[in-house]
Protein backbone atom coordinates (compact mmCIF):
# COMPACT_ATOMS: atom_id res chain seq x y z
CA UNK A 1 0.00 0.00 0.00
CA UNK A 2 1.20 3.56 -0.57
CA UNK A 3 2.52 5.31 2.49
CA UNK A 4 1.57 8.85 3.48
CA UNK A 5 3.69 11.10 5.66
CA UNK A 6 2.51 14.48 6.94
CA UNK A 7 4.55 17.43 8.10
CA UNK A 8 5.45 17.23 11.75
CA UNK A 9 3.51 20.49 12.22
CA UNK A 10 0.36 18.39 11.99
CA UNK A 11 1.44 15.71 14.43
CA UNK A 12 -1.28 16.69 16.88
CA UNK A 13 -3.97 16.40 14.24
CA UNK A 14 -2.86 13.64 11.90
CA UNK A 15 -1.20 10.24 12.24
CA UNK A 16 1.99 10.23 14.30
CA UNK A 17 4.02 8.27 11.75
CA UNK A 18 3.99 7.50 8.06
CA UNK A 19 0.91 5.47 7.37
CA UNK A 20 0.23 2.72 4.85
CA UNK A 21 -3.18 3.23 3.31
CA UNK A 22 -5.13 1.69 0.46
CA UNK A 23 -5.65 3.82 -2.62
CA UNK A 24 -4.79 4.01 -6.28
CA UNK A 25 -4.66 7.83 -6.39
CA UNK A 26 -3.33 10.52 -4.09
CA UNK A 27 -6.91 11.50 -3.29
CA UNK A 28 -7.89 7.96 -2.39
CA UNK A 29 -4.85 7.61 -0.17
CA UNK A 30 -5.54 10.91 1.59
CA UNK A 31 -9.21 10.06 2.00
CA UNK A 32 -8.19 6.87 3.73
CA UNK A 33 -6.18 8.88 6.24
CA UNK A 34 -8.94 11.46 6.65
CA UNK A 35 -11.35 8.68 7.54
CA UNK A 36 -9.31 8.04 10.68
CA UNK A 37 -8.34 11.67 11.30
CA UNK A 38 -11.30 13.79 10.15
CA UNK A 39 -9.90 17.11 11.43
CA UNK A 40 -6.89 16.68 9.18
CA UNK A 41 -8.82 17.16 5.96
CA UNK A 42 -9.53 20.82 6.63
CA UNK A 43 -5.85 21.46 7.26
CA UNK A 44 -4.80 19.96 3.91
CA UNK A 45 -7.73 20.80 1.64
CA UNK A 46 -9.66 24.04 1.34
CA UNK A 47 -13.44 24.57 1.27
CA UNK A 48 -13.56 23.29 -2.30
CA UNK A 49 -11.49 20.18 -1.55
CA UNK A 50 -8.48 21.61 -3.35
CA UNK A 51 -5.02 21.33 -1.81
CA UNK A 52 -4.46 24.51 0.18
CA UNK A 53 -2.40 27.10 -1.62
CA UNK A 54 0.62 26.69 0.64
CA UNK A 55 0.48 22.92 0.94
CA UNK A 56 2.91 20.99 -1.21
CA UNK A 57 2.67 17.29 -2.00
CA UNK A 58 5.52 15.08 -3.15
CA UNK A 59 4.91 11.70 -4.74
CA UNK A 60 7.88 9.37 -5.02
CA UNK A 61 10.28 12.23 -4.64
CA UNK A 62 8.71 14.56 -7.20
CA UNK A 63 6.97 17.78 -6.25
CA UNK A 64 3.50 17.81 -7.77
CA UNK A 65 1.29 20.60 -9.02
CA UNK A 66 -1.61 21.31 -6.69
CA UNK A 67 -3.80 21.60 -9.77
CA UNK A 68 -3.78 17.88 -10.48
CA UNK A 69 -1.99 16.09 -7.67
CA UNK A 70 -5.14 14.63 -6.17
CA UNK A 71 -5.93 12.76 -9.36
CA UNK A 72 -2.41 11.36 -9.73
CA UNK A 73 -2.10 7.61 -9.76
CA UNK A 74 0.04 6.03 -7.10
CA UNK A 75 1.55 2.56 -6.92
CA UNK A 76 1.50 0.22 -3.95
CA UNK A 77 5.12 1.16 -3.39
CA UNK A 78 4.54 4.92 -3.61
CA UNK A 79 5.56 7.36 -0.91
CA UNK A 80 3.45 10.51 -0.49
CA UNK A 81 4.72 13.44 1.55
CA UNK A 82 2.32 16.25 2.50
CA UNK A 83 4.30 19.29 3.63
CA UNK A 84 3.99 23.02 4.15
CA UNK A 85 5.37 25.14 1.33
CA UNK A 86 7.88 27.72 2.42
CA UNK A 87 6.02 30.29 0.36
CA UNK A 88 3.20 30.47 2.89
CA UNK A 89 2.51 31.64 6.34
CA UNK A 90 2.60 35.41 6.36
CA UNK A 91 -0.88 36.00 7.72
CA UNK A 92 -0.64 39.77 7.68
CA UNK A 93 -4.12 40.98 6.90
CA UNK A 94 -4.79 44.34 8.40
CA UNK B 1 -14.15 49.75 34.16
CA UNK B 2 -12.91 46.69 32.31
CA UNK B 3 -10.01 45.03 34.05
CA UNK B 4 -9.33 42.59 31.25
CA UNK B 5 -8.10 42.99 27.69
CA UNK B 6 -7.75 40.40 24.94
CA UNK B 7 -4.95 41.02 22.46
CA UNK B 8 -4.98 39.09 19.19
CA UNK B 9 -1.62 39.10 17.49
CA UNK B 10 0.42 37.58 14.74
CA UNK B 11 1.93 35.18 17.24
CA UNK B 12 -0.92 34.28 19.54
CA UNK B 13 -3.62 35.47 21.89
CA UNK B 14 -2.75 37.35 25.05
CA UNK B 15 -5.19 37.62 27.92
CA UNK B 16 -4.23 40.67 29.94
CA UNK B 17 -5.49 41.73 33.33
CA UNK B 18 -5.11 44.80 35.44
CA UNK B 19 -3.82 44.43 38.96
CA UNK B 20 -2.50 46.91 41.49
CA UNK B 21 0.86 46.63 39.73
CA UNK B 22 -0.65 47.49 36.36
CA UNK B 23 -1.49 45.54 33.23
CA UNK B 24 0.22 42.25 32.57
CA UNK B 25 -0.24 39.06 30.57
CA UNK B 26 -2.24 36.64 32.69
CA UNK B 27 -2.42 33.91 30.09
CA UNK B 28 -1.44 33.27 26.50
CA UNK B 29 -2.71 30.81 23.92
CA UNK B 30 -1.90 29.69 20.38
CA UNK B 31 1.65 30.99 20.63
CA UNK B 32 3.23 31.07 17.19
CA UNK B 33 -0.08 31.17 15.33
CA UNK B 34 -1.70 34.29 13.88
CA UNK B 35 -4.92 35.15 15.71
CA UNK B 36 -6.95 37.37 13.42
CA UNK B 37 -9.85 38.00 15.79
CA UNK B 38 -10.96 37.22 19.31
CA UNK B 39 -14.12 37.59 21.32
CA UNK B 40 -15.40 37.08 24.84
CA UNK B 41 -19.15 36.64 24.58
CA UNK B 42 -20.64 38.69 27.41
CA UNK B 43 -23.79 36.55 27.40
CA UNK B 44 -22.22 33.26 28.39
CA UNK B 45 -18.52 33.91 28.95
CA UNK B 46 -17.43 31.90 25.92
CA UNK B 47 -14.04 32.86 24.53
CA UNK B 48 -13.40 32.64 20.80
CA UNK B 49 -10.14 32.84 18.84
CA UNK B 50 -9.94 32.85 15.04
CA UNK B 51 -6.65 31.47 13.80
CA UNK B 52 -5.13 32.23 10.44
CA UNK B 53 -2.72 29.37 9.89
CA UNK B 54 -0.70 30.41 6.91
CA UNK B 55 -0.47 26.93 5.47
CA UNK B 56 -3.31 25.02 7.03
CA UNK B 57 -6.22 27.40 6.69
CA UNK B 58 -8.46 29.35 9.01
CA UNK B 59 -9.63 27.69 12.21
CA UNK B 60 -11.94 28.75 14.99
CA UNK B 61 -11.47 27.77 18.62
CA UNK B 62 -13.68 28.25 21.66
CA UNK B 63 -12.99 28.06 25.36
CA UNK B 64 -15.80 27.31 27.78
CA UNK B 65 -13.61 27.68 30.85
CA UNK B 66 -12.48 31.25 30.28
CA UNK B 67 -9.27 30.33 28.53
CA UNK B 68 -7.99 27.41 30.59
CA UNK B 69 -8.57 25.07 27.66
CA UNK B 70 -9.65 25.43 24.03
CA UNK B 71 -11.49 23.27 21.53
CA UNK B 72 -11.47 23.64 17.77
CA UNK B 73 -15.02 24.24 16.56
CA UNK B 74 -16.49 24.62 13.11
CA UNK B 75 -15.20 27.49 11.01
CA UNK B 76 -17.37 29.21 8.43
CA UNK B 77 -17.13 27.32 5.16
CA UNK B 78 -17.79 28.05 1.51
CA UNK B 79 -18.14 24.39 0.65
CA UNK B 80 -20.43 23.79 -2.29
CA UNK B 81 -20.36 27.37 -3.54
CA UNK B 82 -19.49 28.06 -7.13
CA UNK B 83 -17.34 30.82 -8.56
CA UNK B 84 -14.25 31.47 -10.60
CA UNK B 85 -12.36 30.51 -8.63
CA UNK B 86 -14.77 28.86 -6.23
CA UNK B 87 -14.43 30.61 -2.87
CA UNK B 88 -12.66 29.31 0.19
CA UNK B 89 -12.34 30.87 3.62
CA UNK B 90 -9.28 33.12 3.83
CA UNK B 91 -9.77 35.02 7.07
CA UNK B 92 -12.22 35.53 9.91
CA UNK B 93 -12.08 39.30 10.14
CA UNK B 94 -15.06 40.02 12.39
CA UNK B 95 -16.68 38.05 15.18
CA UNK B 96 -19.58 39.54 17.10
CA UNK B 97 -22.29 38.27 19.44
CA UNK B 98 -25.94 39.03 19.00
CA UNK B 99 -27.95 40.29 21.96
CA UNK B 100 -29.01 38.59 25.18
CA UNK B 101 -32.42 37.76 23.73
CA UNK B 102 -30.71 35.74 21.00
CA UNK B 103 -28.44 33.44 23.02
CA UNK B 104 -25.84 31.54 21.07
CA UNK B 105 -26.21 33.69 17.95
CA UNK B 106 -22.91 34.87 16.51
CA UNK B 107 -21.95 36.74 13.36
CA UNK B 108 -18.68 36.24 11.50
CA UNK B 109 -17.36 38.47 8.75
CA UNK B 110 -14.81 36.92 6.45
CA UNK B 111 -12.52 37.24 3.50
CA UNK B 112 -13.52 36.55 0.69
CA UNK B 113 -16.64 38.53 1.52
CA UNK B 114 -19.11 36.13 3.09
CA UNK B 115 -21.09 36.95 6.21
CA UNK B 116 -21.86 33.92 8.34
CA UNK B 117 -24.31 33.37 11.18
CA UNK B 118 -24.27 30.74 13.88
CA UNK B 119 -27.18 30.00 16.18
CA UNK B 120 -25.31 27.52 18.37
CA UNK B 121 -22.16 29.21 19.66
CA UNK B 122 -20.16 28.35 16.58
CA UNK B 123 -20.96 24.65 16.45
CA UNK B 124 -22.08 25.30 12.89
CA UNK B 125 -22.25 28.30 10.55
CA UNK B 126 -24.51 29.31 7.69
CA UNK B 127 -23.55 31.68 4.91
CA UNK B 128 -25.93 34.63 4.78
CA UNK B 129 -26.96 33.98 1.21
CA UNK B 130 -29.18 37.04 0.95
CA UNK B 131 -26.04 39.18 1.10
CA UNK B 132 -23.82 36.81 -0.87
CA UNK B 133 -26.36 36.80 -3.69
CA UNK B 134 -26.79 40.58 -3.79
CA UNK B 135 -26.07 41.73 -7.37
CA UNK B 136 -23.94 44.61 -6.13
CA UNK B 137 -21.46 42.15 -4.64
CA UNK B 138 -20.05 41.68 -8.14
CA UNK B 139 -18.57 45.17 -7.73
CA UNK B 140 -16.80 44.39 -4.48
CA UNK B 141 -13.02 44.21 -4.57
CA UNK B 142 -10.12 43.54 -2.29
CA UNK B 143 -8.97 46.22 0.12
CA UNK B 144 -5.83 45.30 2.02
CA UNK B 145 -6.22 41.77 0.72
CA UNK B 146 -6.67 40.09 -2.63
CA UNK B 147 -10.37 39.55 -2.02
CA UNK B 148 -13.06 41.64 -0.33
CA UNK B 149 -13.70 41.17 3.34
CA UNK B 150 -16.27 41.96 6.01
CA UNK B 151 -14.47 43.40 9.01
CA UNK B 152 -17.17 45.23 10.95
CA UNK B 153 -20.48 43.85 12.22
CA UNK B 154 -22.57 46.20 14.35
CA UNK B 155 -25.52 44.54 16.06
CA UNK B 156 -27.93 47.27 17.10
CA UNK B 157 -27.98 47.15 20.92
CA UNK B 158 -31.68 48.01 20.83
CA UNK B 159 -32.73 45.49 18.18
CA UNK B 160 -30.91 42.28 17.31
CA UNK B 161 -32.66 42.12 13.95
CA UNK B 162 -30.94 45.31 12.89
CA UNK B 163 -27.33 44.70 11.90
CA UNK B 164 -24.96 46.93 9.94
CA UNK B 165 -21.78 45.69 8.34
CA UNK B 166 -18.84 47.24 6.52
CA UNK B 167 -16.89 45.71 3.66
CA UNK B 168 -13.45 46.50 2.27
CA UNK B 169 -14.17 47.26 -0.47
CA UNK B 170 -17.92 46.85 -0.70
CA UNK B 171 -19.45 49.67 1.30
CA UNK B 172 -21.90 49.63 4.19
CA UNK B 173 -24.93 47.36 4.34
CA UNK B 174 -27.73 46.82 6.82
CA UNK B 175 -30.49 44.39 7.56
CA UNK B 176 -33.64 44.99 9.59
CA UNK B 177 -34.80 41.39 9.59
CA UNK B 178 -31.90 39.50 11.09
CA UNK B 179 -30.19 38.96 7.76
CA UNK B 180 -33.09 37.84 5.60
CA UNK B 181 -32.64 40.87 3.38
CA UNK B 182 -29.98 43.57 3.03
CA UNK B 183 -29.89 47.14 1.86
CA UNK B 184 -26.81 48.88 0.50
CA UNK B 185 -26.35 52.10 2.45
CA UNK B 186 -23.61 54.70 2.69
CA UNK B 187 -24.79 57.83 0.87
CA UNK B 188 -22.22 60.52 1.49
CA UNK B 189 -19.20 58.24 1.45
CA UNK B 190 -16.85 58.86 -1.42
CA UNK B 191 -13.87 57.02 -2.86
CA UNK B 192 -10.81 58.96 -3.91
CA UNK B 193 -9.29 55.77 -5.34
CA UNK B 194 -11.94 55.43 -8.06
CA UNK B 195 -12.52 57.23 -11.37
CA UNK B 196 -14.66 60.36 -10.93
CA UNK B 197 -17.86 58.75 -12.15
CA UNK B 198 -17.48 55.95 -9.62
CA UNK B 199 -16.41 57.82 -6.50
CA UNK B 200 -19.93 58.08 -5.08
CA UNK B 201 -20.84 54.47 -5.84
CA UNK B 202 -21.80 53.00 -2.46
CA UNK B 203 -20.95 49.44 -3.53
CA UNK B 204 -17.21 50.04 -3.88
CA UNK B 205 -16.49 52.15 -0.81
CA UNK B 206 -13.66 51.16 1.50
CA UNK B 207 -14.79 51.78 5.05
CA UNK B 208 -11.79 50.56 7.04
CA UNK B 209 -13.85 50.30 10.21
CA UNK B 210 -17.47 50.89 11.20
CA UNK B 211 -18.53 51.37 14.83
CA UNK B 212 -21.81 52.25 16.52
CA UNK B 213 -22.54 54.27 19.64
CA UNK B 214 -24.12 51.89 22.17
CA UNK B 215 -26.00 54.64 23.98
CA UNK B 216 -27.39 56.18 20.81
CA UNK B 217 -27.48 53.42 18.19
CA UNK B 218 -28.50 55.85 15.48
CA UNK B 219 -24.95 57.22 15.54
CA UNK B 220 -22.17 55.48 13.61
CA UNK B 221 -18.58 56.39 12.81
CA UNK B 222 -16.34 55.28 9.95
CA UNK B 223 -12.64 55.47 9.37
CA UNK B 224 -12.63 55.24 5.59
CA UNK B 225 -9.75 54.77 3.18
CA UNK B 226 -9.78 58.44 2.30
CA UNK B 227 -11.47 60.12 5.19
CA UNK B 228 -13.52 59.98 8.34
CA UNK B 229 -17.30 60.03 8.49
CA UNK B 230 -20.14 60.24 11.02
CA UNK B 231 -23.75 59.22 10.56
CA UNK B 232 -26.22 60.88 12.90
CA UNK B 233 -29.30 58.84 12.06
CA UNK B 234 -28.40 55.41 10.79
CA UNK B 235 -25.98 54.18 8.17
CA UNK B 236 -27.96 55.62 5.29
CA UNK B 237 -26.43 59.08 5.27
CA UNK B 238 -22.91 60.15 6.18
CA UNK B 239 -21.15 63.43 6.83
CA UNK B 240 -17.41 63.74 6.31
CA UNK B 241 -15.44 65.00 9.29
CA UNK B 242 -11.83 66.06 9.25
CA UNK B 243 -9.27 67.07 11.85
CA UNK B 244 -7.57 70.37 11.22
CA UNK B 245 -4.23 69.29 12.64
CA UNK B 246 -3.91 65.59 11.89
CA UNK B 247 -4.19 63.20 8.95
CA UNK B 248 -7.58 61.75 8.12
CA UNK B 249 -6.13 58.42 7.00
CA UNK B 250 -6.08 55.39 9.28
CA UNK B 251 -7.83 52.16 10.05
CA UNK B 252 -9.23 52.25 13.57
CA UNK B 253 -12.08 54.16 15.19
CA UNK B 254 -13.86 53.70 18.52
CA UNK B 255 -17.19 55.18 19.57
CA UNK B 256 -17.75 56.45 23.08
CA UNK B 257 -20.23 54.06 24.69
CA UNK B 258 -22.28 56.81 26.35
CA UNK B 259 -21.62 60.01 24.45
CA UNK B 260 -22.65 60.03 20.80
CA UNK B 261 -20.54 63.12 20.15
CA UNK B 262 -17.26 61.46 21.12
CA UNK B 263 -15.03 59.11 19.14
CA UNK B 264 -11.35 58.30 18.82
CA UNK B 265 -9.20 57.63 15.74
CA UNK B 266 -5.55 56.60 15.31
CA UNK B 267 -4.28 58.24 12.15
CA UNK B 268 -1.37 57.47 9.88
CA UNK B 269 0.20 59.73 7.30
CA UNK B 270 -1.66 58.57 4.19
CA UNK B 271 -2.51 55.48 2.20
CA UNK B 272 0.79 55.49 0.36
CA UNK B 273 2.99 55.73 3.44
CA UNK B 274 1.00 54.15 6.29
CA UNK B 275 3.16 55.25 9.17
CA UNK B 276 2.66 57.98 11.75
CA UNK B 277 3.12 61.48 10.40
CA UNK B 278 6.60 62.75 11.34
CA UNK B 279 7.14 59.54 13.31
CA UNK B 280 4.70 60.75 15.98
CA UNK B 281 2.06 58.37 17.33
CA UNK B 282 -1.11 60.32 17.96
CA UNK B 283 -4.73 59.64 18.78
CA UNK B 284 -7.37 62.08 17.62
CA UNK B 285 -10.54 62.63 19.63
CA UNK B 286 -13.65 64.55 18.83
CA UNK B 287 -16.17 65.46 21.51
CA UNK B 288 -18.49 67.49 19.35
CA UNK B 289 -19.55 65.04 16.69
CA UNK B 290 -16.56 65.68 14.46
CA UNK B 291 -16.73 69.47 14.26
CA UNK B 292 -13.37 69.66 16.01
CA UNK B 293 -10.62 67.29 17.07
CA UNK B 294 -8.03 67.17 19.80
CA UNK B 295 -4.65 65.60 19.07
CA UNK B 296 -3.70 63.40 22.03
CA UNK B 297 -0.01 62.70 22.49
CA UNK B 298 0.81 62.44 26.20
CA UNK B 299 2.66 59.20 26.81
CA UNK B 300 2.92 58.35 23.12
CA UNK B 301 6.24 58.47 21.23
CA UNK B 302 6.70 61.75 19.43
CA UNK B 303 9.69 60.92 17.28
CA UNK B 304 11.02 58.01 15.25
CA UNK B 305 7.94 55.84 15.77
CA UNK B 306 6.64 53.77 12.90
CA UNK B 307 3.73 52.00 14.54
CA UNK B 308 0.70 51.35 12.39
CA UNK B 309 -2.63 50.55 14.01
CA UNK B 310 -4.84 48.06 12.26
CA UNK B 311 -8.62 48.43 12.15
CA UNK B 312 -9.39 46.36 15.23
CA UNK B 313 -6.47 47.58 17.30
CA UNK B 314 -8.29 50.36 19.16
CA UNK B 315 -10.92 49.69 21.79
CA UNK B 316 -12.71 51.57 24.54
CA UNK B 317 -14.28 49.99 27.58
CA UNK B 318 -17.90 50.30 28.65
CA UNK B 319 -17.24 53.46 30.66
CA UNK B 320 -15.57 55.41 27.89
CA UNK B 321 -12.57 56.24 30.07
CA UNK B 322 -10.27 53.28 29.51
CA UNK B 323 -8.80 52.79 26.02
CA UNK B 324 -6.24 50.50 24.44
CA UNK B 325 -4.26 50.74 21.21
CA UNK B 326 -1.95 48.07 19.85
CA UNK B 327 0.42 48.47 16.93
CA UNK B 328 2.08 46.52 14.17
CA UNK B 329 5.33 47.09 16.04
CA UNK B 330 3.99 45.18 19.04
CA UNK B 331 3.50 48.17 21.27
CA UNK B 332 0.46 48.24 23.53
CA UNK B 333 -0.69 51.45 25.19
CA UNK B 334 -3.50 51.95 27.69
CA UNK B 335 -5.25 55.13 28.71
CA UNK B 336 -7.19 55.48 31.94
CA UNK B 337 -8.63 58.90 31.20
CA UNK B 338 -10.31 58.87 27.83
CA UNK B 339 -7.09 59.22 25.89
CA UNK B 340 -5.69 62.29 27.65
CA UNK B 341 -2.64 60.29 28.68
CA UNK B 342 -1.27 56.92 27.65
CA UNK B 343 0.96 54.35 29.31
CA UNK B 344 3.09 51.87 27.41
CA UNK B 345 2.05 48.50 28.79
CA UNK B 346 4.21 46.26 26.62
CA UNK B 347 6.75 47.05 23.92
CA UNK B 348 7.57 43.50 22.95
CA UNK B 349 4.38 41.91 21.74
CA UNK B 350 4.03 40.50 18.22
CA UNK B 351 2.29 42.66 15.61
CA UNK B 352 -1.16 43.33 17.05
CA UNK B 353 -4.29 42.62 15.04
CA UNK B 354 -7.04 43.32 17.58
CA UNK B 355 -7.57 44.51 21.14
CA UNK B 356 -10.85 43.94 22.99
CA UNK B 357 -11.86 44.84 26.52
CA UNK B 358 -14.00 42.25 28.20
Amino acid sequence: MPRVTFTAHLAAIGPPDDTPVPGATVKAALDAVFADYPRLEGYILDDQSRPRHHIVIFVDGARCSNDNVLQMAVAPSSEIFVLQALSGGRGESS
Amino acid sequence: MSERLLVASRKGLFDMTRTAAGWSIARSAFLGSPVSMCLRDPRDGGLYAALDHGHFGVKLHRSDDDGASWQEIAAPSYVGLEGDPAPSLKLIWALEPSLADHPGVLWAGTIPGGLFKSTNRGASWSLVTSLWDAPERAQWMGGGADQPGIHSVCVDPANAQHVAIAVSCGGVWETHDGGESWQLAGKGLWAEFMPPDQRDNPAIQDPHRLVQCPADPRVYWIQHHNGMFRAADGVGLWDEIKPADAPNFGFAVAAHPRDSQTAWFVPALDDAARYPQDGRVIVTRTRDGGRSFEVLTQGLPQSDAYDLFYRHSLDVDETGTRLAIGSTTGNLWLSENGGDAWTLVNAHLPPIYAVRFC
